[in-house]
């Protein structure tokens, strides 16, 4: 389980997290949703501790991320496609990451194999697609097996059949009973992902509550997620943002700034 | 629900993890390789060169050849820098603290392998700027033998000043995080600084890393001050890796004080 409690991060004058509080549980996927620049990213690295929160704190099973025995073998993630040196294969980055936490070397080609990159294993991963380094970055996070895995967008660079595959990789992997938590920007396709939701908007908890709650009174999920960030949307362009004009919420943000 | 099974073992990552991850890491590398190969060339071709432009056989023969030296510190330096900034400039720095978040422990870990390598490395160098000057020598000149006092300790020094080089470069690097500028403070403070500082205060220029390494760790005699006015006295050897070693330290301790501070 992870555990957010009061995790509050300042960036000079910008609240980027304010007091936010909320679990997540395992046997299910939970989207982490929010418009961009949120929060979630920063909220994704103060649970990982790449980040330090200035007030409040993050658990895994119970433990700050630092004080992990075993890091990869109890958490996985991706928080960013491209985690790696360019000069290095993506299969010796993976036997370095492996090497770390006394994981088998057996489990590299496994993960390889799993993700779709046996073939380029031995290639300078500077050279991958967006989509294989995205794949590269799963294959990390899943390299520990670890009970707990926490993806920031990790739809992002797949192609179609690339969403799919994640889509059900995240799936089973949450029906085997680990905590999945999974961050989007994309409503459409958190919808059809996740059965639990944690919204944020501007580092604030909107809502923590299942799908079918959310989009309960709506017209559609779509429309219950506009109705609840459209009130704490920083970046909110000049065309009206409103359910009425589905997808128009995205384009006048900043890309990938969340 | 399938039960997870296989979770982690007892206990917990430890030093030789992480260090073997750091290995991994560096030995991956192909521009690793290729610096380091070029560091032990580089000091065996200017080595050379010495050999064969010396006419003085009343000279320190063996500090000459040793200046060879020089530029594959300058090179064992900047892969120092870069085993640190290449980690914040590729963004692997998040998946290495995912893997070991004990910050210092990552960071001793990362230095000791360094440590390790670039003074095998170092020492490899050292001895073949030593023979290959030697061999060199012309005008009647013999080389000098490892057997001669101070020799062998000169050769061993020049060889331990790469890894303290490099591992005062892997401290600016931590300290730094920008490839360019990390540099820049390294080549500033090693090679440049030391003329300026030595013309403008000769009392310094003992202590400059340069000057320690030219004229207290790669000597085989002391330093004699003959003309009076011009005199630096330059440290004792022993003195002179106690004061390298210090710079290195003090780089690396700061680089952790920020280390553990600072967002990632």
């Amino acid at each position: 389980m992870i555990e957010v409690r009061n995790l509050t991060k300042r960036y000079g004058s910008t609240l980027a997290v304010d007091a936010l509080s909320f679990d997540v549980r395992p046997g299910m996927v939970t989207g982490f949703l929010g418009p961009n620049g949120s929060g979630k990213s920063t909220t994704m690295r103060l649970i990982m501790g790449l980040d330090q929160p200035n007030a409040g704190q993050a658990r895994i099973g119970g433990r700050r991320y630092r004080d992990l025995h075993w890091p990869l073998r109890e958490a996985g993630a991706l928080l960013e496609a491209k985690a790696f040196h360019p000069g290095r294969s993506a299969h010796a980055y993976l036997d370095a990451l492996a090497a770390s936490n006394g994981i088998d070397r057996r489990r590299v080609d496994e993960v390889l194999d799993l993700v779709g990159l046996a073939g380029a294993a031995r290639k300078r991963a500077g050279k991958f697609s967006l989509g294989m380094a995205q794949r590269l970055g799963i294959a990390a996070a899943l390299l520990g097996d670890p009970p707990v895995l926490l993806l920031d967008e990790p739809v992002n660079g797949l192609d179609p059949a690339g969403i799919h595959w994640i889509r059900d990789l995240l799936r089973s992997l949450a029906g085997q009973g680990r905590v999945v938590f999974v961050s989007s920007h994309l409503i459409s396709e958190i919808a059809l992902l996740a059965e639990h939701l944690v919204v944020i908007g501007q580092g604030r908890l909107l809502a923590d509550t299942s799908v079918a709650e959310l989009s309960a009174g709506a017209a559609s999920l779509e429309d219950a997620f506009l109705h609840l960030t459209g009130v704490s949307t920083d970046y909110r362009g000049h065309v009206a943002v409103s359910g009425a004009e589905p997808g128009g919420w995205i384009t006048q943000r900043k890309e990938g700034s969340s | 629900m399938t039960v997870l099974t296989g979770r982690a073992p007892a206990g917990h990552y430890r030093f030789r993890h992480v260090a073997r991850m750091e290995w991994i890491k560096l030995r991956t590398l192909r521009s690793t390789w290729w610096t380091l190969a070029v560091t032990a060339v580089a000091g065996a071709a200017m080595a050379i060169a010495i050999g064969l432009n010396t006419i003085s056989k009343s000279a320190d023969l063996t500090n000459n050849v040793l200046a060879g030296v020089i530029p594959g510190l300058l090179l064992i330096g900047v892969l120092g820098v870069l085993t640190m900034t290449g980690e914040y400039s590729s963004g692997m720095i998040r998946a290495t603290l995912a893997a070991a978040p004990r910050r210092p422990l990552l960071l001793a870990a990362k230095a000791a392998v360094f440590a390790a390598a670039s003074l095998a490395v170092g020492e490899a160098a050292s001895f073949l700027a030593f023979f290959a000057g030697g061999a060199a020598f012309r005008h009647g000149i013999s080389a000098p033998a490892l057997s001669q006092p101070g020799v062998l300790r000169a050769i061993l020094l020049g060889g331990a000043s790469y890894c303290l080089i490099g591992l005062l470069g892997l401290g600016l690097g931590a300290i730094i995080r920008h490839t360019a500028a990390a540099i820049a403070v390294l080549v500033a403070g090693v090679f440049l600084l030391g003329p300026i500082v030595g013309a403008a205060a000769r009392g310094l220029a003992a202590y400059l890393p340069v000057f320690i390494i030219g004229n207290s760790l790669t000597t085989t005699k002391p330093q004699s001050c003959v003309g009076a006015a011009q005199c630096v006295h330059f440290l004792s050897p022993g003195v002179a890796l106690a004061v390298l070693s210090l710079y290195a330290a003090v780089a690396l301790a700061a680089g952790c004080w920020l280390l553990v501070r600072r967002d990632a």
